[in-house]
């Protein structure tokens, strides 16, 4: 699976209040929610957001709340790949579980400029900077949580388990 | 090579030995929802075309955050919860019996030894009893309710050794901040932490819950506590399931293993926007606030009120703050009433919520306005936690808020607890 995008980038400790104020959770439309996607961090990324943006931050992306709607809200806003340093620990499986792909790069994650185009290998975690044309590899994922992100999520693979 | 108590844990529910690192599917002993993330976990079960859940006995939900309703979305939002529980025989506490995490310790909904999961990132407290816990998303509780287990990798273990004695006026939630500004708030992330120590074990439950509690800030999956006599005589006072607690092994092996003297430590306050940056109190230029909030899962419970009340009976809330208290349950609110706290407080100033959430989460009941500081009992204090992204939100134990409201500035406690 490949994806393409444009670069926004954060720094580190994205907070799942600032992913998300508490007050929006009245909803779990993820096209809802995205209307208000980090608005208490910076007021422009709703209007800056398009359907090909790759979100780029540094460590510990998510941290705080066990809100599933951080990463519904994510990828309700068009985003199509968050690539961090690491990834708080309740996010990272959030993320999996709605089918957000993130990937686990420090180097991607200092390197990558605002604005620059990459192109992401998911299945390899390959992640290539088409402004630079610098390659960059990501941290696998352990096959079980592969099958997870196959199937586009733990919901779907469930269904699909049951049925 | 010896083992951690979450190895331990997990080893005993999947009947194989495990190593950190390990994924394993285990089976849960319960499962928590509050309504900030139940809503949606319900969706996600009735998505998935679930007919049942696997055991409504081991099932909580809880409404504290937002209780009672602020607006009609989030009543219709109670109300999918209260139907869902009534049809699946699901025990559900609704508005005003208090935060989620109090509920479950104190109706002896966990007991030592247990692997539980709750959809909310706080349901680290419970590793003060010795079981292992963890906060989940709400497609997690969903497959969880419905399937009983779920898949876990096995956490590596830092041991936090906290030496030495607390001096007067330096409590739990002094400890806790101090030790989150030596590990930062990803200094723990994917891992368990195990608090060790005479400090912990002097600690009556009420503190320990504090520290466990916010084990989540520095990232930890679960922040589990050695049980001792003051564990057991705490959940056979509340609960009638049989229990083996989990030891850690003395030759276990631990990432790495962390020593702090806290003698020497002083009021700490943590400040806008991280839980992580802290300094002592006494090393603060003069901070006026606008507010003063005591309660949550981290320090609405009795000890908590008890020296609030020591601190503010008798003096006067500064005219520029509004003091807020929210008893973290109705039986702690029922105490403090008895004991009398409650008018003392409400005769210095202070005003009472419903026992839940409180202003914590930034939806009702005490929103700051514009650029005012706050200080909190709480557990986080990122930009816009409170419901406004422009208000700065320092944290810091019950004693320091008091002394704070009192003063209308980020005050020294010690002063008044001589």
């Amino acid at each position: 699976m490949h994806i393409r995008g444009k670069v926004m980038k954060y720094g580190d400790n994205i907070d799942t209040d600032v992913i998300i104020p508490a007050r929006y959770l009245t909803s779990s439309d993820p096209l809802e929610l995205a209307k208000h996607c980090m608005e208490d961090l910076d007021p422009t990324f709703t209007q800056r957001v398009t359907q090909e943006t790759v979100l780029v931050a540094g460590k510990n992306f998510g941290c705080g709340s066990s809100r599933e709607h951080a990463p519904l809200a994510i990828k309700g806003a068009g985003v199509q790949a968050v690539i961090a340093t690491s990834f708080a620990r309740i996010f990272y499986r959030n993320a999996i579980n709605v089918g957000l792909p993130i990937l686990e790069c420090e180097e991607a994650s200092q390197a990558l400029e605002e604005g620059e185009e990459v192109e992401i290998d998911l299945n390899q975690g390959v992640i290539r900077s088409l402004t630079t044309g610098r390659l960059f590899q990501a941290q696998a994922f352990p096959p079980f949580l592969q099958e997870v992100i196959r199937e586009g999520g733990l919901m779907n693979l469930v269904k699909k388990r049951v049925s | 090579m010896g083992k951690t108590m979450s190895e331990k844990i997990f080893e005993r529910k999947v009947n194989h030995a495990v190593q950190p690192g390990d994924l394993v599917i285990a089976p849960i002993d319960c499962a928590m929802g509050q309504d900030g993330t139940t809503p949606l976990a319900i969706k996600s079960f009735l998505d998935m075309n679930a007919q049942s859940v696997f055991d409504h006995h081991k099932i909580f939900f809880v409404i504290d955050h937002n209780a009672p309703s602020p607006m009609e979305s989030v009543s219709r939002l109670h109300d999918e919860m209260r139907s869902f529980a009534q049809k699946f025989g699901i025990s559900l506490f609704d508005v005003g019996q208090g935060v989620c995490h109090e509920l479950m310790v104190a109706k002896g909904l966990v007991v030592p030894g247990d692997l539980v999961v709750g959809a909310d990132s706080h349901t680290c407290t419970y590793g003060a009893l010795g079981a292992f816990a963890t906060g989940i998303g709400s497609t997690e509780l969903a497959v969880a309710m419905i399937s009983g287990k779920l898949w876990f990798k096995v956490p590596e273990t830092i041991r936090i050794n906290l030496h030495g004695t607390l001096q007067e006026g330096v409590f739990a939630k002094d400890v806790i901040l101090f030790i989150a500004s030596q590990l930062k708030a990803d200094g723990a992330n994917y891992k368990a932490i195990e608090f060790h120590g005479p400090v912990i074990d002097r600690l009556e439950m009420d503190e320990r819950f504090t520290i466990s509690n916010m084990a989540v800030e520095m990232g930890a999956k679960a922040g589990l506590m050695v049980p001792d006599d003051k564990t057991f005589s705490w959940v056979k006072k509340r609960s009638k399931r049989d229990f083996e607690s989990v030891f850690p092994d003395p030759n276990a092996r631990y990432c790495e293993v962390v020593d702090l003297d806290c003698s020497f430590l002083t009021p700490q306050v943590a400040l806008p926007h991280r839980v992580d940056t802290v300094k002592s109190v006494e090393e603060l230029d003069e901070i006026p606030i606008q507010e003063a909030f005591i309660g949550t899962c981290t320090n609405g419970r009795i000890r908590d009120l008890e020296v609030a009340t020591r601190i503010l009976s008798g003096r006067k809330v500064h005219p520029h703050v509004r003091l807020i208290v929210a008893p973290a349950s109705r039986e702690i609110f029922l105490h403090a009433l008895q004991m009398g706290w409650v008018e003392e407080i409400v005769q210095a100033g202070g005003v009472f919520v419903t026992p839940g959430c409180g202003p914590c989460v930034g939806t009702h009941q005490g929103i700051p306005g514009d650029g005012w500081n706050v200080i909190s009992t709480a557990n986080r204090n990122f930009k816009g936690r409170m419901g406004n992204a422009s208000a700065f939100i320092y944290l810091a134990s019950p004693a320091t808020v008091a002394a704070s409201a009192i003063e209308g500035k980020i005050t020294d406690p010690r002063k008044y607890l001589r």
